[in-house]
């Protein structure tokens, strides 16, 4: 008998009895969801910038290698999309779209098709993430009520920058992911 | 060894002991600062460990849905009766890719399996990248709990050994020095490696798709630039809808380091293009764990360690104490179910406080079910010495006359015998314990005098 069906065959054997699965009630969450997605984000370590903040730091220079998936920015970077992310090695700045914000946390939902490839977001040193601000929803249940059953082949909760406390709990970021995450919201 | 003898090792630094200690204690701290900011915490606790109910209750069918639309979305699903058979499948997998290196993320189970000592035997390269477990890998150590593998290490000892390892400045301490060293020596490996392995969190039924989380971004590091993902999963991961999700997640990271969320949370669905995703799904004795009645319940544990960060024997003895891959109250209920022989004594290394229970985010009954293994290894072995004096304790509160009379002879006792008999090596009690300073009288007496 194959391991799969003596698996199976073991559980069945023990004829549990079976409960239901209870209804979710509609955690309303808090107001203000704005607010809340900003403080969440600064808890989170990042960072919340306007528009134009982000063109003035662009515009400085500290980013030599710019990625842009977000048309509005795309005339301040220089790279563009490669077949194979390990030619991201040394990106910069990787600027995408976030399908909309948890106030409660944070949390910024990204599909395949915001990421172009699915490294981007942690293989590059810095990252921004634009998010109207209209897309907040409260809590992680309006989250996946939103999220549905709407299909991609990966997607992403990202609420902060790459993060350890692993040294003696000392908070350090930029383990081995983005060293930052910025927010713009519009 | 047995719990007390290896926690008197770790009791050997008083120093670092105590600071392990508050370091636990103050992340506890953390966990119910943020549990309290979510005004239906306790509904959302009762909500999940009723939905792990369900779930134990037709894990089959799950699983068979489960197999059913990963395999629909080009997931290749394996299952592995045994850690050697999870250990075959791996390595299977890997001489078809005709790999030598890989990387890996943050997983208990291949921890449990004992993976990585299994693929160096066959001249694997096995690179764990989560940094605490590093740390412990590059001194061939566990690690000592399963959210905070390096927890029993100060930066000194790290330092030493990055410079040894890394060739980082000797004597440099720094967290952020050490750790860009840990991230520029992990990238070279992320770039290279060809296959990565990973945990995972969670399983969901409904769309046969699995989320790892981490703060580290490790796991996606490794996963995205590799051409095959094996993610290995216990088969007590599966929940049923996407939805629940929503509840998990605002449990998972508040109860673990007392964060909102972790800041990534990888929902793997298909592989990306050109690539492959295998997922292993392992029994290794939890089907029968689902047989014991009085400890199935451990089963809907999603390992967020705050059992761990809040028992008084777990800060005071260090993880490596238990000799098992989960440490502390959970991992005393989980081992025993393993091997009897060799966990006999986790079960004792708890004072029943039941604080396991109160901050568990799934509602196990964490100190009833420690009590009842004590009685199943009690019948099994025979009568302890720790019993006899359980009984002697029984017997002196079950008559009021004793009672009485013992209370005195143990003022007497606290304040006049020699240090050494209370401090000396036969009384186990007597270790890293103060005596109270001892009252004149019972209350009794002081009632009858004051009040009467």
């Amino acid at each position: 008998m194959s391991s799969r069906d003596s698996i199976l065959g073991k559980i069945r054997s023990l004829n549990l009895a079976q409960k239901a699965l209870p209804e979710i009630p509609d955690f309303k969450g808090a107001e203000n969801l704005v607010d809340r997605f900003r403080t969440a984000i600064l808890g989170n370590k990042g960072e919340i910038l306007t528009p134009d903040e982000l063109i003035s730091k662009l515009e400085s220079g500290v980013y030599p290698t710019v990625y842009s998936s977000v048309t509005e920015f795309s005339n301040l970077a220089n790279q563009a999309l490669p077949t194979d992310s390990h030619t991201f090695a040394k990106l910069d700045l990787a600027i995408l779209k976030g399908q909309f914000g948890v106030a409660e946390n944070g949390a910024i939902w990204l599909e395949d098709s915001d990421l172009g490839l699915r490294a981007i977001p942690f293989i590059t040193e810095h990252l921004v993430i634009v998010l109207d601000s209209k897309s907040l929803v409260s809590t992680m249940h309006q989250a996946y009520n939103r999220i549905g059953s709407q299909y991609s082949g990966f997607g992403l909760f990202i609420a902060g920058p790459s993060k350890t406390a692993d040294i003696e709990q000392s908070l350090v970021i930029g383990a081995h992911g983005a060293k930052s995450l910025m927010v713009v919201l519009v | 060894m047995s719990h007390p003898q290896e926690a008197a090792e770790f009791l050997k630094d008083p120093a670092k002991s105590k600071w392990h200690d508050d370091t636990l204690w103050f992340i506890r701290d953390k966990r119910d600062k943020m549990s309290h900011s979510v005004p239906e915490w306790e509904e959302l606790r009762e909500l999940a460990s009723s939905i792990k109910d369900n779930v134990l209750g037709n894990l089959a069918d799950y699983l068979e849905e489960f197999e059913r639309n990963a395999t629909k979305n080009g997931i290749k699903v394996h299952w592995a009766a045994n850690a050697q058979e999870h250990n075959e499948i791996v390595l299977s997998i890997l001489k078809e890719k005709e790999c030598k290196a890989i990387v890996k993320s943050k997983s208990i189970l291949t921890e449990e399996c004992h993976l990585n000592p299994f693929l160096e035997k066959n001249e694997i390269e096995v690179v764990d990248t989560d940094l605490g477990e590093r740390i412990v890998q590059f001194l061939g150590q566990p690690p000592s709990h399963i959210v905070l593998p390096a927890i029993h290490l100060k930066k000194g000892e790290i330092s030493e050994l990055f410079h040894e390892k890394l060739q980082t400045e000797k004597g440099n301490e720094d967290p952020y020095y050490l750790t860009q060293a840990a991230r520029h020596h992990l990238r070279e490996k992320f770039l290279a490696a060809k296959v990565a392995i990973t945990g995972v969190n969670f399983g969901v039924a409904e769309t046969g798709e699995f989320v790892v989380c981490t703060n580290e971004g490790n796991a996606d590091m490794g996963v995205h630039l590799a051409d095959t993902h094996i993610a290995c999963m216990g088969i007590e991961k599966i929940i049923p809808k996407r939805k629940h999700l929503g509840i998990f997640l605002r449990l998972l990271a508040r109860s673990a380091t007392g964060q909102n969320i972790t800041n990534y949370n990888s929902h793997f669905r298909s592989p990306e293009a050109g690539k492959e995703i295998h997922i292993i799904l392992v029994d290794n004795g939890r089907t029968a764990q689902l047989g014991r009645e009085d400890f199935r319940n451990s089963l809907k544990c999603i390992r967020c360690g705050a059992c761990m960060n809040t028992c008084p024997i777990y800060r005071r003895s260090g993880g490596f104490s238990y000799k098992s891959t989960v440490p502390g109250p959970i991992g005393s209920i989980l081992s025993p179910g393993l091997d009897l022989q060799k966990h006999s004594s986790l079960p004792f290394a708890s004072t029943l406080c039941g604080s396991c229970t109160d901050v568990c985010p799934v509602k196990i009954n964490i100190h009833e079910q420690l009590y009842r293994w004590r009685q199943e290894i009690t019948k099994a072995q025979g009568t302890s010495v720790k019993e006899l004096s359980m009984m002697l304790g029984n017997g002196i509160f079950k008559s009021p006359l004793a009672y009485n009379y013992s209370g005195k002879m143990m003022r007497l006792a606290l304040k006049n015998l020699p240090k050494s008999m209370i401090y000396n090596p036969l009384n186990v009690w007597g270790k890293q314990r103060d005596l109270p300073t001892v009252p004149k009288e019972s209350f009794k007496e002081w009632y009858q005098k004051n009040r009467s």
